[in-house]
């Protein structure tokens, strides 16, 4: 089973990347997303993979018999998506008001704050 | 007595609360902030005074014995982090009465700062690796805001990259930890700490060091991961660039000195040649790119990049003197270049631009501003007696101690072309005769009001005067950071702080 979500992290690595490198910045937020439920998923993984067995203490014990699931892993991640969902909601009104201002969604055209500027009254 | 531990969190957040109960009279916000970063200021004062006395306290939020509960932990370092940025959200407070424009008040600028203080607080103060990606996230998002806030082409454009290298470096920070708990079976930094140290550990700890590496060094800028600075430090409003300047690069080297003392000390120790590489092409690259600039915001964004380099350059030497040099270094820079940015932008206000070519003659007109802008920009290059030649001197002597002299050479190299740097800017803006077509509008200088001049030449007076009182006193500065450098490398005292004494 965990190769199966290896290789899906995998995926969803590699498409985040490649959307990130495109020129356009709504396909960079999307491939913020992805990379974003890359990680989410690569902690589930990592913090095994436990089928059918939740973390109960039975009547009588002090403590859950092993083998059972991790919640941690799922409380790191219920936090990551939250933060995940604010912040990638903020990306996209961003990029919409980007996209009003300077009239393209191509990042080459964003280029007037990296360059050497030597004219014009400073903003 | 650990109780005040919360305080740092818990001023800036009430004040923020009481802020945005405040949201349509921005005439009481500012009262408000003034107040709670006067109070945050206090606290960071006490909490660095108990911990002088009572070495490193530590507190388990709800109780939950550690390692299973949240922990907040203060040892030296900490404390002197919180205490700056208590001074440094004060002095940004009070600069901000005479300079926050009353659109970006509307926006909620005032609430806005507090949120990114208390980030940055929670960031210094926590015990888990887990809640320290929640702190980054608390402070990243008001960063966000705040950089956007101007809404012009140059803010967007500036806006757009820092959120997505951040985003990208929050990404992995998160599969860093995730992988670390996978592998380690616990976030909590100090419980780490002794896994490790007992070798309890094993799995792929070079790879996590790297992710952790790599997620830090975007935040504090180092090369090759800082192209993100430059482009948006200088979009946004002077205060905001200022603050941002003093702290967010600094939580990003904070953590890397935790992370690497702490927990991967191993790895550190094994890498010591890449990072004193990665050091010594940080400083060098800042400081060219700030030498190619004729704008003195972004000339002085490149050099936050230089400065970051010395930064690593002790973090790299792994002695007691050279983390006592950083940390010494890291106080002086804050003081100092934000000293530098608060010049600029009253440099800005009373000339309109802060283009090196359209300015000139402002050390005849504006003789007060001109000393000002002097003093923080001849301790940055570490002229003696200011600050900063004491902090160079650290990280050189202890650079020669080790043998390493190369990053020596280049670490005095850079020093020479920040003063030339430093000396453009003070020879164009302030010395060099006003050049033609000055003084015809949009160009033409007008005289501040007195009470906004004055509220605004304080602060960066104050931090200006800071550098030269660490200078020619540095001392008590220099005993207080050998010994949280004492408390970096034997963290003996930190680990039983947070495990209650337990093996």
């Amino acid at each position: 089973m965990e190769s199966v979500f290896a290789v899906v992290v995998g995926v969803l690595y590699a498409t985040g990347i490649y959307l990130m490198v495109r020129r356009s910045i709504v396909k960079t937020i999307f491939g913020l997303a992805l990379l974003g439920n890359g990680a989410n998923l690569l902690i589930f993984t990592v913090g095994r993979l436990t089928a059918g067995r939740p973390p109960y203490i039975p009547a009588g014990e002090l403590a859950p018999l092993p083998p059972v699931a991790d919640p941690l892993p799922q409380a790191l991640i219920l936090t990551a998506i939250v933060i995940g969902f604010g912040v990638q909601a903020f990306a996209l009104v961003l990029i919409k008001r980007v996209y009003q201002t300077v009239g393209s969604d191509d990042v080459d055209k964003m280029t007037t704050t990296d360059t050497i500027a030597d004219t014009g009254r400073t903003p | 007595m650990n109780h005040l531990l919360f305080l740092p969190l818990l001023i800036p957040l009430t004040t923020a609360i009481i802020c945005l109960a405040l949201w349509r009279r921005p005439d009481l916000q500012r009262i408000v902030s003034l107040i709670g970063a006067s109070a945050l200021m206090l606290a960071g004062w006490v909490l660095l005074t108990a911990v002088r006395q009572q070495g490193v306290l530590s507190v388990q939020a709800g109780a939950w014995a550690a390692p299973f509960g949240i922990t907040l932990v203060a040892d030296l370092l900490s404390a002197a982090m919180v205490c700056v940025t208590g001074v440094m959200g004060l002095a940004v407070a009070i600069y901000s009465l005479a300079d926050t424009e009353p659109e970006h008040e509307r926006l909620g600028y005032h609430p806005l700062m507090q949120v990114l203080l208390l980030g940055v607080c929670g960031s210094f103060l926590t015990g888990d690796i887990f809640n320290l990606y929640v702190w980054f996230e608390v402070m990243l998002i008001a960063s966000f805001v705040l950089l956007a806030m101007g809404g012009k082409r140059a803010n967007m454009e500036g806006a757009i990259k820092y959120v997505v290298l951040n985003l990208i470096a929050s990404s992995l920070f998160l599969a860093a930890v995730g992988i670390l708990y996978g592998v380690a079976g616990t976030l909590n930094m100090a419980d780490l700490a002794r896994l490790i140290r007992d070798a309890e550990v094993t799995g792929p700890l070079p790879v996590i060091a790297i992710l952790f590496f790599t997620a830090f060094g975007i935040k504090a800028a180092v090369f090759p991961l800082f192209f993100w600075l430059p482009a948006s430090y200088h979009t946004a409003p002077i205060a905001v660039t200022t603050i941002f300047s003093a702290l967010l690069t600094k939580v990003g080297v904070y953590a890397l000195i935790r992370i690497f003392t702490l927990i991967f000390i191993n790895e550190i120790v094994a890498w010591q040649p890449y990072i004193l590489t990665v050091a010594g092409l940080t400083m060098t690259v800042g400081v060219l790119g700030a030498i190619a600039q004729y704008e003195i915001r972004r000339l002085l964004s490149f050099h936050i990049v230089s400065q970051i380099g010395y930064l690593i350059m002790g973090l790299g030497l792994l002695t007691r003197l050279s983390l006592a040099g950083t940390i010494y270094f890291m106080i002086h820079v804050i003081a100092a270049k934000s000293a530098l940015f608060l010049a600029t932008g009253m440099v800005r206000r009373i000339a309109g631009t802060t283009e090196l070519k359209k300015l000139g003659g402002l050390y005849r007109t504006e003789p007060l501003v001109a000393v000002l802008f002097l003093l923080p920009a001849l301790s940055l290059a570490g002229i003696p007696p200011l600050s900063g030649f004491w902090a160079k001197l650290a990280l050189v002597w202890s650079g020669l101690e080790t043998g390493h002299y190369i990053t020596v050479a280049t670490a005095l190299l850079v020093s020479i072309l920040t003063l030339f740097s430093m000396t453009k800017i003070w020879s164009e803006a302030f010395w060099k005769a006003e050049p033609e077509g000055a003084g015809t509008a949009p160009f033409s200088t007008v005289t501040l009001p007195k009470g906004s001049f004055w509220l605004m030449a304080l602060p960066t007076g104050f931090l200006g005067l800071t550098t030269v009182i660490i200078g020619l006193f540095p001392e008590p500065l220099y005993a207080l950071c050998m010994e949280a450098a004492g408390q970096l490398l034997q963290p003996t005292a930190y680990i039983a702080a947070v495990l209650g004494g337990s093996p």
